[in-house]
């Protein structure tokens, strides 16, 4: 029954990293790529996480708890990491797709 | 009574409560044990780290609604799992439907911390991440507050913009403006 469990958030949580991963190669422009890796993924660790969490408390002896640090982690990282790379893509004015809306709102650099 | 923003905690052998409990948290997630000596030098850490740093630190506000800020917590938990769901579908859609933005939102929040956690809410929930906050730092002169401020957005697949700003301002800054009283 454990095993069960663990394999499909194994799967779920794989094919949403997959899925981040997909959008990454996809989309046309660098602000839309940025949008898989930091949202899809974090879903995907997750449940690759609370897998992991299960299959190590079942196994071994005593309550696996890293898990939840490194979730902790990744969800304290996930939005820097996307904020500094859109404020870099921003300053070094990347070219974004054609239909984009509201390009005006950016502010020109002092 | 509407209670007062507070920079100061009530103790000043504790600058910073919720870090301290953090702290202490997470030092006993590492060692993955809640043995007697782990927690006496967690108790130990999460006192000293605060003291140590907050000279270094300028001042934010304090969380002074636990309770609601738990509640927007999980809130945002539960948004971040339809975020990803919904980007999932965006991705795995046809390139063409995608209209990408960028959306400017009117802040009312005035402090680093705050705009902080807001700006990172917005990067994790649906089809937003957060790109600039204006005016920039160096534009501000030392010591006066800005008339407005505003959160420069990127949206995947922007529809209504307007609707859009009024989701993010009462969704997420709202609660926020209530546990920082600010």
């Amino acid at each position: 029954m454990i095993e069960w469990i663990i394999s499909i958030l194994l799967l779920l949580g794989g094919s949403f990293v997959l899925v981040g991963s997909i959008g990454l190669v996809k989309m046309p422009d660098f602000f839309m790529r940025l949008h898989g890796p930091t949202k899809a993924t974090t879903l995907g660790m997750a449940l690759l996480l609370t897998a992991s969490m299960i299959f190590f408390s079942s196994t071994q002896a005593g309550f696996s708890a890293k898990e939840i640090l490194i979730s902790l982690f990744l969800l304290l990282t996930a939005p820097i990491s996307g904020y500094m790379m859109i404020k870099a893509a921003i300053h070094h004015k990347l070219d974004s797709i054609e239909r984009t809306k509201g390009i005006d709102n950016i502010e020109d650099d002092v | 009574m509407r209670s007062q923003m507070r920079l100061e905690a009530k103790f000043r052998w504790l600058p910073t409560p919720l870090r301290s409990l953090l702290l202490f948290i997470v030092w006993l997630l590492l060692n993955n044990s809640v043995s007697a000596g782990h927690i006496v030098l967690a108790v130990i850490l999460a006192i000293v780290i605060p003291l140590a740093t907050s000279p270094f630190r300028t001042k934010q506000p304090l969380v002074l609604k636990p309770g609601l800020a738990f509640r927007h917590l999980m809130l945002v938990l539960y948004d971040i799992i339809t975020a990803n769901v919904q980007v999932a579908i965006l991705i795995l859609g046809p390139n063409k439907k995608l209209t990408p933005g960028f959306v400017k939102v009117p802040l009312d929040l005035t402090h680093d911390m705050p705009i902080t956690i807001l700006a990172s809410t917005v990067s994790l929930t649906p089809g937003t991440v957060s790109a600039e906050v204006y005016p920039w730092r160096e534009c501000l002169t030392e010591g006066k507050e800005p008339e407005e401020r505003f959160l420069l957005i990127h949206v995947l697949n922007l529809e209504d913009e307007q609707a859009l700003i009024n989701t993010i301002k009462q969704r997420y800054e709202a609660p926020l403006k209530e546990i920082f009283q600010c």
